[in-house]
């Protein structure tokens, strides 16, 4: 026991010194509803309005995180069936040049294919392709029941005007687990 | 017809519909997550007020932040009050931006090129 708890308090220090190196700003893994939606970006806000960051930078950094924490909450599945929560993880990071909003999340197998479609083609646009793109989708697409409206990824890449990086780790033959990170320039 | 005066919430905005006083203003967040279920009574009010609009309606966007689905639903009431262009009316479209958002400018000139119905951007700067 006593040897477990000195692994723990190894971890935990381990865990610090990592997220201070990279200097990671919050960290969560977990369900993610509008609840956590609304604390984070809460969170982040005051934050950020404490911080010499220029305005434009702040409203980016909000609004990137509030679609991310959503496309989760819509889209997010789980290793299981039963399991009916939308959980995820989330990190927040500062760089010398950046923000970096990290987020995590179980997908099924079936629905890669057609994601990483949209993925490829939004980094293949321009900003003025990717606003040609969001006014088609918006005129042709319907609020899903989810409360989704399938635009999530567009925006993001327009608000950072950077390419989005992607993967996805195969985790058996029903799921993958897909990390989605979004850069925001700091100047 | 009744008035809409809803105040605003940490992610939902403050709407004012008021016909007989020529009030129409959306203002503030809008990233609720079910947006079909704040946004039902605005578009019910907007077909009411379609069936007998003023001679000129002049409509405030003010938001600081709204999400994408939002952004479907703000389409959505834009595309009502470009029938009551259709039908000879005036509509004019106030889009107000904060001085650093950019983005939100062009929120405004992407929906401008969608409708029909003539924006004039206000820039603010508190």
């Amino acid at each position: 026991m006593e040897k477990e708890n000195q692994g723990f308090l190894e971890f935990a220090y381990q865990l610090y010194k990592t997220m201070k190196t990279n200097e990671i700003n919050l960290v969560y893994e977990g369900e993610v509803t509008q609840e956590i939606t609304k604390t984070f970006t809460s969170l982040t806000e005051k934050s950020l309005s404490k911080s010499a960051e220029s305005n434009t930078v702040q409203k980016k950094v909000f609004n990137v995180m509030v679609e991310c924490l959503q496309n989760i909450s819509k889209h997010a599945d789980s290793l299981n069936d039963e399991d009916e929560e939308r959980r995820g993880i989330v990190m927040v990071s500062k760089g010398e040049d950046s923000y970096n909003i990290i987020t995590g999340n179980v997908i099924k197998n079936e629905k890669v294919p057609e994601l990483k479609k949209s993925l490829e083609l939004i980094n293949s646009l321009d900003k003025e392709g990717l606003s040609t793109l969001f006014k088609q989708q918006i005129k042709e697409t319907t609020i899903s029941d989810k409360g989704g409206a399938g635009l999530g990824l567009i925006d993001i890449a327009k608000k950072t005007g950077s390419k989005l990086t992607y993967q996805f780790k195969e985790l058996n033959e029903n799921v993958s687990f897909f990390i989605l990170t979004s850069t925001i320039k700091r100047n | 017809m009744n008035n809409i005066n809803i105040k605003g919430t940490d992610d939902t905005p403050s709407v004012i519909l008021d016909k007989d006083k020529g009030l129409f203003e959306i203002s503030g967040r809008s990233l609720p997550e079910d947006v079909n279920m704040f946004y039902e009574q605005i578009l019910d009010w907007i077909d009411e007020y379609a069936k007998s609009p003023n001679d000129r309606t002049e409509f405030n966007f003010k938001l600081e932040y709204f999400n994408t689905a939002s952004s479907k639903v703000i389409l959505d009431i834009l595309l009502k009050f470009e029938e009551i262009v259709e039908n000879g009316k005036e509509v004019v479209i106030k889009w107000h931006y904060h001085e650093d958002e950019e983005d939100m400018l062009e929120a405004g000139e992407e929906y401008a090129d969608i409708v029909e119905i003539p924006f004039d951007y206000v820039v603010y700067n508190q």
